[in-house]
């Protein structure tokens, strides 16, 4: 009897709750580690790894991985400006000068087979590292987002989202994943929000980021020339700049610039172009660059 | 740590230890399950066709060790020989890892047809075969992939990934060991990189000339003068080209005798 009036006793709000079954799907949604990837058969699989593929500190490894460069990203009164150059190397090799370093996340349509140049809604994250790893996280972050959006009805924050990456990040802590990575965002909840993520397991929110190589160059303009009340035009032309210097003095960096603004209904592609028409616009038609001869 | 604290007091009292002296302080790596086994591959797109080529020696060290082993291979195809496929793959770097990727992704695209009732687009596929580089993200397989075929529209489709399963798009790439001989070739003959047009503007403003797509005859004109000229300069590159030619009418392989030397 007691059974059956607190049954049908409780108050209404608890059938609101997850069940058990949810909570655990919530919380331990992560993929188990160890089933899931084929690991060597020697005891210390990080150091085999390093020894196999970590160019940096043994130049003769055999498997060279492709890696990403320099990329910035940051908020401004308009919205978001994500900005990346196009390099990946292997070693000295320059593997491509064409990557694409923003990926779109968190939708079923990329933006891939888009006609017009309307918004598209949903974040931007931003590749630099190992290209394999952020693009593959970035897509499982994608098919995360999605998820959620089936699930609750509503768009991830990006607050949410970027810290599926970070618990994600932290959990293959010392496997030898190497990303970092901005997730950039507008949300009614949050407003433009911008997330640095790494492999080491941080998640920062900020204003302004740069990540790669050639963050240091990047970061010399970006500071110099940023304010938070930045036109839409300014901000875009500080974007492209910032990543131009970075190409300029950073030899891992380089090929197009990508530039993308991120606005309340959606981001928004502002071209993949040629550094070096832009390159010597700049110097010619602005004067900058003066440490550059142009004449033989 | 524990070893270190228990080993030290004991080798001290007694005044003699078993263990050998040596200055560098770890010795690993003697697990190296990869060979190289040398060789090129290069992949170049048109308008309505896609080509993929491979040449067919198989080296290990100085040593050639086969003068035909194929590094092309059609994928989802109904029988041994590939008839019905309408996706090519090449692998190179490690011929085994290669072998092992190839079926793997054979048998997905076959799995998908059986499951769907159609055949696995291109972009699927290409998709697919970066997850399957990612799973073994902590044991690569040491192979640099090229797949090729045609999209949605019919056009050529190329897709190209490192070792780990980071993909691209291109209309041409070079892999292997000879890629850093081939591909500043294709860079300039087929995407027309640094080459501008004539007295269209003086110096900065010379006009750069715009890619197009390549005819057929062109482009197999272009694979086998990348490969002449890289056995010409690369020891692993050699005996043999095998070129597939995949269009709308199914794939058609072709094979010219490269200098054996």
């Amino acid at each position: 009897m007691d059974k059956l009036v607190a049954q049908y006793s409780r108050p209404a709000h608890q059938n609101e709750m997850y069940s058990e079954q949810e909570q655990h799907d919530l919380t331990e949604s992560l993929p188990p580690l160890s089933l899931k990837f084929n690991l060597p058969p020697v005891d210390n699989s990080r150091s085999w790894l390093r020894a196999m593929t970590d160019d940096h500190s043994n130049p003769s490894c055999p498997i060279k991985l492709a890696h990403g460069t320099t990329t910035l990203a940051f908020r401004f009164q308009g919205g978001i400006i994500v900005a990346t150059d196009s390099r990946a190397t292997a070693g000295n090799w320059i593997a491509s000068q064409t990557v694409k370093k923003v990926i779109p996340v968190s939708r079923l349509s990329r933006g891939e087979d888009k006609a017009n140049n309307a918004p598209t809604p949903g974040l931007l994250g931003t590749m630099a590292g190992g290209a394999a790893d952020c693009q593959y996280w970035l897509r499982y972050l994608s098919q995360q987002c999605t998820l959620h959006e089936i699930r609750h009805k509503r768009r991830i924050t990006v607050a949410a989202a970027s810290k599926i990456l970070a618990n994600l990040t932290y959990a293959y802590k010392g496997y030898g994943l190497s990303m970092g990575t901005m997730l950039a965002g507008m949300t009614p909840q949050e407003g433009p929000a911008l997330y640095y993520i790494d492999s080491d397991g941080t998640r920062l929110p900020g204003n302004l980021f740069c990540v790669g190589s050639g963050q240091t160059f990047a970061y010399g303009v970006l500071d110099a020339n940023y304010r938070y009340d930045l036109t839409e035009e300014e901000a875009l032309e500080l974007g492209r700049r910032s990543i131009l210097a970075a190409m300029h003095r950073d030899a891992y960096s380089g090929g197009f610039i990508n530039l993308y603004h991120v606005k309340e209904e959606g981001w928004v592609h502002h071209g993949f172009d040629d550094m070096n028409p832009i390159f010597w616009k700049t110097k010619l038609e602005k004067g900058e660059f003066s440490n550059v001869t142009s004449e033989l | 740590m524990m070893s270190f604290m228990g080993h030290q007091p004991q080798s001290q009292a007694v005044g003699y230890t078993f263990s050998q002296p040596t200055n560098a302080p770890n010795k690993e790596h003697s697990f190296y399950p990869y060979t190289d086994n040398g060789g090129s591959t290069l992949g170049i797109t048109g308008a309505d066709f896609a080509i993929l080529a491979g040449d067919t020696r198989s080296v290990a060290g100085y040593n050639i060790n086969s003068r035909y082993a194929p590094k092309v291979f059609k994928i989802g195809g109904d029988d041994d020989t590939g008839e019905g496929a309408h996706i090519i793959l090449s692998v190179v770097g490690f011929a085994a890892d290669g072998q092992a990727l190839k079926e793997r992704l054979d048998a997905v695209v076959k799995m998908y047809k059986y499951q769907h009732g159609k055949p696995m687009s291109v972009r699927a596929c290409a998709q697919r075969l970066s997850t399957i580089l990612y799973q073994k993200r902590f044991f690569p397989y040491y192979v640099h992939a090229i797949l090729a075929g045609l999209d949605e529209e019919g056009k050529g489709a190329l897709y190209s990934y490192d070792p780990v399963g980071s993909y691209e798009r291109e209309q041409c790439r070079a892999a292997g060991s000879a890629a850093s001989l081939i591909m500043p070739f294709l860079d300039n003959q087929v995407n027309f990189k640094n080459q501008y047009i004539p007295s269209s503007g003086d110096g900065h403003a010379l006009e750069p000339k715009k890619p197009e797509p390549l005819p057929r005859e062109t482009v197999e004109q272009l694979v086998r003068d990348a490969f002449t000229s890289a056995v010409e300069r690369h020891i692993e590159v050699g005996d043999g080209l095998q070129m597939m030619v995949i269009t709308q009418n199914g794939i058609e392989e072709i094979y010219t005798p490269l200098k054996k030397d």
